[in-house]
């Protein structure tokens, strides 16, 4: 299959895709992954697509904190509330 | 020693954040308020044992975490948690042809990053197996690195990276499922 994890290199760049985008790799590897993404158009899409996936995950989940828990808490903890 | 005294001064900004994982943990709203509560009352008594100059939102959800774990996982009021299968790599990435979402002059991508709802990530998260959903969360959601993580859930960094690694692939499983499942009810 072409593309994104089907030939040799690809595939080993596909595998570290999550321990890149996590900000995990030595530098060397980032460095090596970085230069494959900046040649090859494939991986490429696939990364920025999983590292929007992960912003839109993030994103979704924010949840507003009701104000009533908010009042709460902070007069349990002293909070000067203006 | 860190002062009691300014604890609420630096511990507000967290709020947000350790509501929203309060919510995926316990899938409960009124469950979530009661641990964010107990976790800033546990925080605030304790916080003279906190390391100034250490990250003391990691701190506090390790304090969430534990709260969690002794006093609100037994308490099942949500459906249950399904198994997490194990997919391919790039899931949803390969599969984006395969939902017929784009629109004219839209790629599947952007189709599929603004149309999956924040309640379908929410669900799909919530359904994972609490270990995985645990690991997600704090990485995916709350960017903790797997060092921070492991502290927080106190277990080897191996198993924050298999945790991820399996979550991760059962989160995406379902977004692509509830993708398919809605754009094939709104085509028939």
């Amino acid at each position: 299959m072409d593309g994104p994890g089907g030939h040799g290199e690809c595939k080993e760049i596909v595998h570290r895709l999550y321990h890149f985008l996590d900000g995990e790799l030595d530098e060397n590897r980032r460095l090596a992954i970085q230069a494959h993404l900046e040649a090859c158009l494939h991986c490429l899409e696939a990364f920025d697509f999983e590292a929007e996936l992960r912003q839109a995950i993030a994103r979704k989940c924010r949840e507003p904190v009701p104000e009533a828990l908010r009042v709460r808490i902070a007069l349990s903890i002293h909070h000067p509330l203006s | 020693m860190a002062d009691q005294a300014t604890f609420a001064e630096v511990a507000m900004e967290h709020m947000g954040s350790l509501y929203s994982a309060a919510l995926r943990m316990t899938r409960n709203p009124a469950d979530a308020e009661d641990l964010v509560q107990e976790t800033y009352l546990k925080a605030y008594r304790s916080f003279n044992t906190f390391q100034e100059g250490t990250n003391l939102k990691a701190w506090m959800y390790r304090i969430l975490t534990n709260t969690f774990i002794n006093n609100y996982r037994a308490k099942k009021r949500r459906p249950e948690e399904s198994e997490v299968d194990d997919v391919e790599e790039l899931y949803l990435y390969r599969r984006l042809g395969g939902l017929e979402a784009a629109a004219a002059g839209r790629s599947a991508e952007e189709e599929v990053l603004d149309r999956i709802t924040d309640a379908e990530v929410k669900e799909a998260l919530e359904s994972l197996p609490e270990q995985f959903r645990m690991a997600v969360l704090l990485a995916d959601v709350e960017g903790f690195s797997y060092k921070e993580i492991a502290a927080i859930l106190d277990v080897p960094i191996g198993t924050v990276m298999s945790r991820l690694h399996r979550g991760r692939r059962g989160l995406q499983k379902r977004l692509f499922d509830f993708m398919e499942r809605r754009l094939v009810g709104e085509r028939d």
